[in-house]
C-alpha cells in the first residue's frame, strides 16, 4: 500500500480563496470550516469561494472530505448523529450554520442530487411535482407549468411527455437521474449540489448529463463531486483538490489539469496516488 | 508508483532520442560533406531522410495513441505536447541538413569560391545548439534549455555576417553569383537549424515549468 506524507506548509488557506481573476462575484464563500464526526476531524479550515453561475468540481481520492464539504453546504450532515461543524459558509452573504436558518428553505435554495438516482416510488409527473405540493402549490396548471419546464430543463421532457402517469421506476438509470435533477429544478433551487452524479451511469447516459450540467450553468451554480477526473475536466470552470480533509489547490479547471501548482495535485491528476 | 503511463512515455522518449541522434549525425555529415566537398557523402545523406521520416510517423502515431488511451494530465499533458511539438522540429532539421547537401553536390560541380569561415562556425554553433536542445530535454533542464536560447543571437550575428562577405564576392564578379547564393542558401539552413534547436528549448521550458516563453517577453509567464 502507498504511504501518503503530507506536507500543507505551503499552503496558505489565503492562496486558495477565489482567484484575483474571478469576475463572477462568489455565491458560497466557506471560511475556516471545520467538521467533525464524533471525534473524527474530517474536514479542516476549508476556505473555499464558489462563484455564481458556474460548475465547481470537488476533486479528491475516497475519503478525502469532498463529499462531507458538499453536504455541509446545505446542512445534509445535520441529519448524521454526531456530526459537527464550525466555521463560516455563507451563501449571498448569510452563514447558513446559524442557528436562525430554516433548514427547509435553505434545501429549497440549495438542492441536491445523489450518486444513485433516488425517484420516489410514484409517477414521473409526481416525482417531480412533490416538492410543489409540499410547498404548498396545489394549482393544477401551474403545477403542470412547472413539471413541465423543470423536465425540460433537465432534458427529459421530449423522452417521457407521452408516460408522464407511468412509474418512475420504469425509467432506466440515466432518465432516473434526469428525473431527480428534474425533481430538484422543480423548487426553484439557485444552487445545485451533484454528489457523483453520473457514477452508475453508462457512458451515453453520463454524456447526457454531462450535456445538461453544461447547460444548466447559465441559471445555476452548480456544485460536483466527481471520482471521474476527466469528467471534472470536461464540465467544470474551477476545481478544487481535496486531500485528507483539506483543500490543497482551487484553481480554475484548465490550471489544475495543465500546470497543477501543488506536487499533491499533479500526483493525483496523473494518477501516481489516488 | 510506476504507472502503465510510464513505460509509455518511456518508450516514446526512446525513440524521439533515437531520431535526435539520427538528426545530429545527419548535421554533423552534411557539415563533413561542406567542408571537404565530398559529393558522394552528401549523395548518401540525402538518400537516407526516409528513416528519419519513418520515425517521425511512428512517433506521432505513439503519441495520438497515448491521448486516446491515457487521457494525460498536468505534466504528461505537457509531455505529450512537447513530443508533438518537438518531433516535426526534428523532422525539419534533418530535412535543412539535406538540403545543405543538396546544395553541397550543386556547388562541388565548379571550384571553391572562397575559403570558408563564417558558415563552419554557424554550422557547428547550429550543431551545438541541436544537440544541447536534446539533452535540455532529456534532462528536464529549463536552464540549459534558455542557454541555448540565448545563443541563437550570435547565430543570426554569423548569419549576416556571411551573407555580407558573400555579397561582395557577387558584386565583385557575376560569375560568383551562383555559387555565393548556394553558400548564402546554406548559412540560412543552418541558421534555421539553430531556429529549431530553439523551439525545441521552448517547449522544454514549457514541459519543466508550464510557462509559454515562445514569441517573446509579452507572453512571458503566460500559462
Amino acid at each position: 500500500m502507498t504511504t501518503i506524507t503530507m506536507d500543507l506548509s505551503n499552503t496558505r488557506s489565503r492562496d486558495l480563496q477565489l482567484p484575483p481573476d474571478a469576475v463572477v462575484p462568489p455565491k458560497i464563500d466557506a471560511r475556516g470550516v471545520n467538521f467533525f464526526y464524533g471525534t473524527a476531524h474530517v474536514l479542516h479550515d476549508i476556505n473555499l469561494s464558489i462563484p455564481e453561475k458556474q460548475v465547481t468540481a470537488l476533486i479528491g481520492p475516497s475519503g478525502c472530505g469532498k463529499s462531507t464539504f458538499l453536504r455541509s453546504l446545505n446542512r445534509m450532515n445535520d441529519i448524521i448523529p454526531g456530526a459537527r461543524a464550525e466555521g463560516v459558509i455563507e451563501i449571498d452573504g448569510r452563514n447558513v450554520n446559524d442557528p436562525g436558518v430554516d433548514v427547509v428553505q435553505l434545501r429549497r435554495r440549495v438542492g441536491m442530487v445523489f450518486q444513485k438516482s433516488n425517484p420516489f416510488p410514484k409517477s414521473i409527473y409526481e416525482n417531480v411535482a412533490y416538492g410543489l405540493r409540499i410547498g404548498g402549490l396545489h394549482h393544477r396548471a401551474s403545477m403542470d407549468e412547472i413539471v413541465e419546464k423543470s423536465l425540460r430543463r433537465a432534458a427529459l421532457w421530449e423522452e417521457v411527455k407521452d408516460r408522464l402517469g407511468a412509474s418512475a421506476s420504469a425509467l432506466s438509470g440515466g432518465q432516473q437521474q434526469r428525473l431527480c435533477i428534474a425533481r430538484a429544478l422543480a423548487v426553484n433551487p439557485e444552487i445545485l449540489l451533484m454528489d457523483e452524479p453520473a457514477s452508475a451511469l453508462d457512458p451515453i447516459a453520463t454524456q447526457k448529463i454531462e450535456e445538461l450540467i453544461y447547460e444548466l450553468k447559465d441559471n445555476y451554480t452548480i456544485v460536483i463531486v466527481t471520482h471521474n477526473m476527466q469528467q471534472a475536466a470536461r464540465v467544470s470552470d474551477r476545481t478544487a483538490f481535496f486531500m485528507l480533509g483539506r483543500l490543497v489547490e482551487y484553481s480554475e479547471t484548465k490550471t489544475i489539469f495543465m500546470n497543477p501548482r501543488e506536487q499533491m495535485t499533479e500526483d493525483y491528476v496523473t494518477g501516481r496516488f489516488g | 508508483m510506476q504507472r502503465h503511463f510510464d513505460r509509455d512515455i518511456e518508450e516514446i522518449k526512446d525513440l524521439l532520442l533515437r531520431m535526435g541522434a539520427m538528426v545530429e549525425d545527419t548535421i554533423s555529415q552534411s557539415i563533413r560533406a561542406l567542408m571537404e566537398r565530398d559529393t558522394d557523402l552528401a549523395e548518401e545523406v540525402i538518400a537516407r531522410d526516409d528513416e528519419i521520416d519513418r520515425m517521425e510517423v511512428e512517433i506521432d502515431q505513439k503519441t495520438i495513441e497515448l491521448i486516446a488511451k491515457m487521457q494525460p494530465a498536468a505534466t504528461d499533458l505537457r509531455f505529450v505536447a512537447t513530443i508533438m511539438k518537438i518531433t516535426p522540429e526534428l523532422e525539419r532539421i534533418a530535412d535543412l541538413a539535406q538540403d545543405v547537401c543538396e546544395r553541397v553536390t550543386e556547388l562541388n560541380r565548379e571550384p571553391q569560391l572562397k575559403p570558408m569561415v563564417d558558415i563552419p562556425r554557424l554550422a557547428h554553433d547550429a550543431q551545438r545548439m541541436v544537440r544541447q536542445s536534446l539533452d535540455a530535454f532529456v534532462r528536464g533542464d529549463a536552464n540549459l534549455a534558455r542557454q541555448v536560447i540565448a545563443q541563437d543571437d550570435n547565430v543570426d550575428h554569423l548569419t549576416e555576417q556571411s551573407f555580407r562577405e558573400l555579397l561582395t564576392y557577387m558584386l565583385e564578379d557575376p560569375r560568383n553569383i551562383s555559387r555565393a547564393i548556394r553558400l548564402t542558401f546554406i548559412g540560412k539552413y543552418f541558421e534555421r537549424m539553430a531556429d529549431g534547436a530553439t523551439n525545441i528549448c521552448e517547449m522544454v521550458v514549457y514541459l519543466v515549468e508550464g510557462k509559454v516563453i515562445k514569441h517573446g517577453a509579452s507572453l512571458h509567464g503566460a500559462e
